[in-house]
């Protein structure tokens, strides 16, 4: 029998122990996701990227604060609002740029698109287009892990897998079903809750019961839940690195909410009649990454130098990398019959693998 | 060495060898493990594999599917029971759109070799909603393969390549036929996707189908040779991929070609065979495609109105007599 507990967030402050090499590495990359998106707003208006497109400005915190305390090979999926976590991964930003561009360079050879950002060799499992359904995925991943090492390799459970999902999922059967497979079979999963405020145009009060306190959502299945502040990163791996070590250990679930906001609409189209201006500022103001750029200058050694110095590299490779998705062409005609099947047969040409898995794996 | 045993034991033989042959595969579904399968297929497997390889689960099949398509992302080989292919609607987003979908959205990353298997078809009486032939609603769908087979021998064969297949394989049994006995070697063998079987030479007109129907094929075929019509029936035996080579070698020898399908006549799998053997053997017919379907409506309860909306052997003579009348 589970005993239910709602967690608060740790009062340790383990971030702060960190050295300045890992608060810098945060900075910057929530620095590279922003830059980014910015950069993709930009072409998205230009028209350079088609179909929908889901902005992670405001956010960074979560992705790069939850993917901090995890191991590297620790399987990751999320929804389709993907950049950020597949940035935060560690995926190089020509082959997301390219991705989104519809190139033969992109993450997925330009079939998948915005919602669709897969990375192999850093464990990414997508980015996926329908909410909630990378839920039950991710009770696969964890399923998987432990398998692989208690059925095949004959020996403890090691992995965690992390699950990243919107407030409006937490509405979807294929949540909920996916926690209390989590619960019965004992899968080390983490459902991190990324609560922006918003499903699309319908507020998290007007969308779920217990808005107030969404970590009742996980008493029900008997999972661990705490929930942590999302817009300060340090505070984020403050939450999850405990989660994380205890999922590991006790091969069980758990459950996070992050609270965080999007600083932009649901999608590009979106005009966010449904929320107000000074809402908007009042988050704005606790941005994560002046906030970090903040406690690195007053506690670390990191001056106003430092931090251009950052800013500039990050411009610097996000241009490079549109500049590198610019050259890269369309994907071959051919390729609209290519990965159908892994085998070939009929029209189907069979698979092969995207420049990013053999460049990648090069290294 | 040949022995004979029932089609559910031929299905539980060619996993269970699978399953020693590879550690990635498990078992997973509804009352497969405890209660040793709702239709006895998988009685015996946890004794054998324990409960870290054939896992009950709850009555959650968007929960399961879905953990399965993660698992398989992730390299393991799952084989998911639906205690009836009717269940499988709820789940239609994770079968659907994330396992068939997935090796392309990735662009060729990560493979879903999954096996979906348990009962389509109508079982007997069990109404509308548990009734479902699923075959023409899922064979829409490109990135999937789709097998069904018609006795122990290709249950058993079809089930091992099925496994072994690198992508995701929709196994339509049914529950009529899993007490059928038929022979099965002792030896290992498996039985290849993409080709169709003559079940009974003839020289007069075609007949192909799929799993079931294929027992009222032969029965009919019998009752019209006693007329002196005889019919090829051909067990087309996958849909996904679909063999329409032999199909269409067996119409130009006959001229003549009637299709029995189980599910519904509109946008089905006997629609589309009709329109490829017309768009191959056009100058061979002597007649257009026949086709013997389901009647266009929702199964019903009543023994008799089940029985009437069913193909059957009457249907498929009048079927055959009609193309046939200027032979």
């Amino acid at each position: 029998m589970s005993t239910i507990t709602t967690r608060p967030a740790a009062d340790e402050n383990l971030a702060a122990k960190l050295p300045d090499e890992t608060l810098r590495k945060w900075l910057r990359d929530m620095l590279l996701i922003r830059e980014f998106e910015v950069r993709t707003m930009q072409a998205y208006q230009n028209r350079l990227i088609g179909g929908f497109c889901h902005i992670y400005v405001g956010q960074e915190a979560v992705a790069v604060g939850a993917l901090a305390a995890l191991e590297e090979t620790d399987p990751i999926i999320t929804a389709y609002r993907d950049h950020g976590h597949a940035l935060a991964r560690g995926m190089d930003p020509k082959y997301c740029m390219a991705e989104m561009f519809g190139r033969i360079g992109g993450c997925a050879k330009g079939k998948g698109g915005s919602m669709h950002m897969f990375d192999k060799p850093h464990h990414m499992y997508g980015g996926h287009g329908i909410v909630g359904a990378q839920c039950p995925l991710a009770a696969g991943l964890a399923f998987a892990r432990k398998y692989t090492d208690e059925v095949i390799e004959n020996r403890a459970s090691t992995g965690v897998a992390m699950c990243f999902l919107g407030d409006g999922a937490l509405n979807q059967g294929a949540f909920h079903e996916a926690m209390n497979l989590a619960g019965v079979l004992h899968l080390p999963v983490i459902y991190v809750v990324e609560n922006n405020g918003y499903a699309m145009g319908t507020s998290v009060a007007r969308g779920t019961t217990m808005a107030h306190e969404l970590t009742a959502k996980a008493a029900a299945y008997g999972i661990d839940a705490t929930s942590i502040d999302g817009m300060d990163v340090m505070e984020v791996y403050n939450g999850m690195k405990p989660i994380v070590d205890r999922c590991r250990r006790s091969v069980q679930p758990a459950f996070v909410e992050a609270r965080t906001y999007r600083y932009k609409g649901h999608s590009m189209s979106d005009p966010r009649k449904y929320r107000t201006k000074d809402e908007e500022q009042q988050y704005e103001a606790q941005d994560p990454i002046e906030k970090l750029a903040g406690f690195m200058m007053s506690e670390r050694k990191f001056a106003e130098a430092d931090y251009d110095s950052l800013a500039k590299a990050v411009r610097k490779q996000v241009r490079e990398a549109r500049q590198w998705t610019d050259l890269s062409p369309p994907p071959d005609i051919e390729e609209l019959y290519t990965d159908v099947y892994a085998d070939a047969w009929g029209p189907y040409h069979g698979t092969s693998l995207p420049l990013m898995m053999k460049e990648t794996q090069q290294e | 060495m040949s022995r004979q045993i029932e089609y559910r034991d031929a299905l539980r033989e060619a996993m269970s060898e699978e399953m020693r042959r590879d550690p990635r595969v498990f078992l997973m579904g509804e009352e497969v493990a405890e209660y040793n399968g709702a239709y006895k297929v998988s009685r015996g497997m946890l004794e054998e594999f324990g409960p870290q390889r054939v896992i009950d689960t709850p009555i959650s099949e968007t929960g399961f599917t879905g953990l399965a398509v993660g698992a398989a992302m992730m390299g393991l080989r799952p084989i998911i029971e639906f205690m009836s292919w009717s269940f499988s609607l709820v789940a239609a987003d994770q079968i659907l759109n994330n396992a068939p979908k997935m090796l392309y959205m990735s662009g060729g990353q990560f493979g879903c070799p999954i096996v979906f298997r348990g009962n389509n078809g109508a079982g007997g009486q069990l109404g509308s909603t548990h009734s479902w032939c699923v075959e023409s609603l899922y064979a829409n769908v490109p990135g999937l393969k789709m097998a069904i087979p018609f006795d122990p021998y290709d249950a058993k064969g079809l089930l091992k390549t099925a496994v072994r297949d690198d992508n995701p394989v929709f196994f339509l049994e049914s529950e009529r036929l899993l007490s059928v006995k038929g022979e099965v070697p002792e030896e290992e063998y498996l039985v290849p996707f993409q080709q169709a079987l003559v079940r009974r030479p003839g020289a007069d007109c075609t007949v192909v189908s799929f799993g079931r129907p294929l027992y009222f094929c032969l029965e009919a075929a019998q009752a019209l040779a006693e007329d002196g019509i005889e019919c090829e029936v051909i067990d087309g035996r996958t849909i996904r991929p679909l063999d329409i080579e032999t199909i269409v070698q067996s119409v130009r020898k006959t001229n003549y070609c009637v299709v029995v399908d189980q599910s519904w006549p509109f946008a089905s799998v006997g629609a589309e065979i009709a329109a490829q053997v017309h768009e191959r053997c056009f100058d061979d017919l002597d007649n257009h495609v026949a086709r013997v379907h389901a009647d266009d409506v929702p199964p019903p309860y009543a023994y008799n109105l089940e029985q009437e909306m069913l193909p059957n052997a009457r249907k498929i003579c009048e079927a055959v007599r009609s193309v046939t009348y200027n032979a």
